[in-house]
């Protein structure tokens, strides 16, 4: 007994004086889960090529949780990389700010492309905005009014459509899938469906006019997936009729399971994201703290690595996942601006 | 002789005894539908068991068994060190194009035109990434391989494996499916020779985590909860225990034990995210310890499990009769000697069970992990607890998440691994309770 409690003590003191001593020798990454597999893919290709390097630790969790870790100061008990689908917000950059992190180095590396699926067994599916717009809006205009949203089944939204009911796994409100999904699909097919005057008329105020573009409906027809694409996935498995809301990359993945979606007559491929004519697709970033490079081994290295062709060039392995790699101009001025030190 | 005697108490006790037939039938009719409800209720829990158990396995069997491409490589120098500059510059061989030497065996034993890109690049295509490191490794360990032709048993690819265990659907288009009809022709061909087989997959055991199905395991993620058990067994076990006897044996019964015993056992049923987030504050951002690390995952667990032990313990002392405290401190023993010297010791089959049901707990463990930056991708093996690392349902919950088609099988796989841990732990716990036990 008295040996386990000498144990027990010197352990506690130990990891009492452990903690403050630790300077790091192993790149830390946190953030995007749509971002995590390509940095798994970089920074594990970086461990192989760089042996005298650790292999960099990635830690999924969300754009917002990551850049909350990252904007928490600078020194080695803090991240050294955080991965985002999304720009960085103004008050995350505060936040970074009034923590000392005043040199952040954003960069983007590539595009994604968000694309609707359905069951493997279905035919062929054509949508456009507007009709996702009016299957999955709270409200709709009929008559000049706004109603609460009265279509039940895809073909009252479109005859052309199938005869089921609708049924969409949409992201939920933290991802931030979610936001694109907003702005290119439901904003756009409000336009295209000539409601977002008609609502303007209606709600004097701007902001509140905006947002009933976007409000989802909630009867239950439109149902938010908080988890990854592989819960939209089995819903879609056990739901025939279901639509969700996949990345590329997790589509091709899975191409021989699911049909994908024209969106207004164009099939998303890493191609047609590529020269913009697919509509859905945001950028990918990732924001590097300036004052680790040179402090943590081989972050700089990492970065750019990251940024070498043969990461996320025409034909990486970055590519070969379902990354919409950015045109051969835009990939050189990231490389330069890096370089360069460009700052936010 | 027999009428009169059956029928003369007949007359007169019959009243009495419909009245108590009626009584006794009712009763026992609701022992058996309790009985009933009983049985159905087992059937139910064992009905999902099963099908949870049905599901693991189905999915998860074919995890343990690795397709694997066997191919003469010829360590090509001109591949390797074309300038012959090893002896001066180890590192030369570090970064040679070891990929070429594959391209270049496949090129020979599919017979392909070297020119036909497409084709090459389909046939490269089946032998996993991680071939480079698995040549160079040889290499840097026996450069006096250089020049010679050896075969190398390689890791093939995900997909490739994925449609070798029958798990890709091949009737769908050829554009739809990862695997493409050339490179099945090639499988059949390869299987045919014997250089395309399936063996027991070691690597699941060993590797680190991966973002090529084939080269992942959950080596990594093992040690870094055989890290925080072996924290959480040494720090919880002595606490708690030290905790439980003062308590039980010292402490004056007042309203502030009564305030502590309420406060543990409700710490026992805190959602155990609340411990993560204890840990986030405490230890990462206040004590400034590193983030992803084994150690302050155990001290996480620790704080979760020490409840639970010191209950276990509390309830233990208790079973122990006083009359074997009387005796001791009858016979002139202190009250320390009556506890470490007889109480202690035959409650330690009870201590024991309730710290071992704590860790299979722990060992399970995933929410409070989430916080302190554990769930996350982690190549290299950590050295030290230190180090960032991983643990087992983590990595269960990471391949849940991945796109590929082997990594479903591989989820399963873990599972199993876990489950079979928990098995063995939690039988440790029974047997030991069986053999030491005593009953009074």
């Amino acid at each position: 007994m008295n040996v386990l409690k000498l144990t027990a003590a010197a352990l506690v003191a130990s990891v009492a004086f452990a903690g403050a001593a630790a300077a790091r020798d192993q790149i830390q990454v946190a953030g995007s889960s749509t971002v995590l597999p390509y940095a798994k893919i970089v920074a594990e290709t970086f461990g192989e090529t760089f042996p005298d390097f650790k292999t960099p630790v990635v830690e999924s969790g969300g754009t917002g949780a990551g850049l909350k870790e990252f904007c928490k100061g600078v020194g080695p008990d803090t991240i050294d990389v955080a991965n985002a689908s999304r720009k960085i917000k103004d008050s995350e950059l505060e936040t970074c700010k009034s923590n000392g992190v005043t040199e952040v180095q954003e960069i983007k590396f590539g595009y994604d492309g968000i694309v609707f699926a359905t069951d493997g067994g279905n035919a062929d599916l054509k949508l456009v905005p507007k009709d996702l717009y009016l299957a999955l809006a709270a409200e709709v205009v009929v008559d000049g009014k706004l109603v609460a949203n009265p279509y039940k089944k895809w073909s009252e939204v479109n005859k052309d459509l199938p005869d089921v009911e609708i049924a969409a796994y949409i992201p939920g409100e933290k991802h931030g899938t979610r936001e694109v999904f907003d702005e290119k699909v439901l904003a756009a097919g409000c336009k295209e469906a000539g409601a977002t005057d008609v609502i303007k008329g209606l709600v004097a105020d701007e902001k509140e006019a905006a947002k009933k573009c976007i409000a989802v409906r909630k009867d239950g027809l439109a149902i938010d997936i908080d988890g990854d694409y592989t819960e939209t996935l089995a819903r879609i498995a056990s739901n025939k009729n279901g639509i969700g809301v996949f990345g590329l990359s997790f589509y091709e993945n899975n191409a021989d399971k699911l049909k994908v979606a024209t969106m207004s007559g164009i099939a998303p491929s890493v191609e047609t994201v590529a020269s913009g004519e697919y509509p859905v697709s945001r950028p990918l970033f990732f924001y590097v703290k300036k004052a680790h490079l040179g402090v943590i081994p081989g972050l700089k290295e990492y970065v750019e690595f990251f940024l070498d062709d043969q990461m996320i060039g025409a034909d990486s392995p970055l590519a070969a996942y379902g990354l919409v790699p950015a045109p051969d101009a835009e990939r050189e001025e990231v490389r330069k601006a890096f370089s360069a030190g460009n700052m936010l | 002789m027999t009428e009169i005697t059956a029928s003369s108490p007949a007359t007169f006790v019959r009243p009495a005894q419909t009245r108590r037939d009626i009584g006794i039938k009712k009763r026992y009719r609701a022992e058996k539908r309790f009985r009933v409800y009983g049985v159905a209720a087992i059937l139910t829990g064992l009905f999902f068991l099963f099908v949870l158990l049905w599901t693991v396995v189905s999915n998860g069997y074919t995890a343990f068994l690795q397709t694997t491409i066997s191919l003469p490589i010829e360590f090509s120098e001109k591949v390797i060190d074309p300038k012959n500059e090893r002896a001066d510059n180890p590192a030369k061989l570090m970064t040679a194009n070891y990929p070429l030497l594959v391209r270049d065996a496949l090129v020979k034993a599919l017979n392909i035109d070297p020119a036909n890109r497409a084709l090459v690049k389909q046939a490269t295509d089946m032998v996993s990434a991680s071939a480079r490191t698995q040549l160079r490794d040889i290499v840097v360990a026996n450069p006096s391989v250089i020049g010679t032709t050896q075969t190398v048993s390689l890791l093939a690819e995900g997909n490739i494996d994925s449609a070798n265990k029958g798990q890709i659907d091949l009737t769908v288009a050829e554009a739809n499916r990862k695997v493409k009809d050339k490179q099945i022709e090639w499988m059949k061909m390869l299987s045919e020779s014997g250089s395309l087989t399936k063996s027991f997959n070691t690597g699941l055991f060993t590797y680190g985590a991966s973002s090529r199905p084939e080269a992942a395991g959950i080596g990594v993620a093992a040690l870094g909860s055989l890290y925080m058990m072996l924290i959480v067994l040494v720090l919880a076990l002595p606490i708690g225990v030290c905790a439980s006897i003062y308590l039980e044996e010292f402490a004056p019964k007042n309203r502030l034990t009564d305030l502590i015993e309420v406060n543990i056992n409700n710490l026992a049923a805190v959602p155990s995210i609340v411990y993560g987030l204890l840990g986030l504050a405490v230890f990462i951002n206040f004590a400034g310890m590193p983030r992803s690390a084994a150690l302050v995952g155990g001290l996480v667990l620790t704080l979760m499990t020490l409840p639970t032990i010191i209950i276990a313990t509390r309830a233990a002392l208790k079973a122990v009769p006083p009359s074997i405290r009387s005796a001791a401190l009858g016979l002139g023993a202190s009250k320390m000697q009556t506890i470490f010297h007889h109480v202690l010791p035959l409650a330690m089959p009870g201590v024991l069970t309730g710290t071992i049901i704590g860790l299979a707990h722990a060992l399970g463990e995933t929410a409070p992990l989430l916080l302190i930056g554990m769930v996350a991708f982690v190549v290299d093996y950590p050295g030290s607890p230190m180090e960032p690392s991983t643990a087992l349902p983590v990595q269960i919950y990471m391949w849940a998440n991945e796109a590929e088609r082997a990594f479903v099988e591989r989820t399963s796989g873990a599972i199993i691994i876990l489950l079979v841990f928990l098995v063995i732990m939690n039988l440790g716990a029974i047997l030991l309770r069986r053999r030491f036990e005593r009953r009074w």
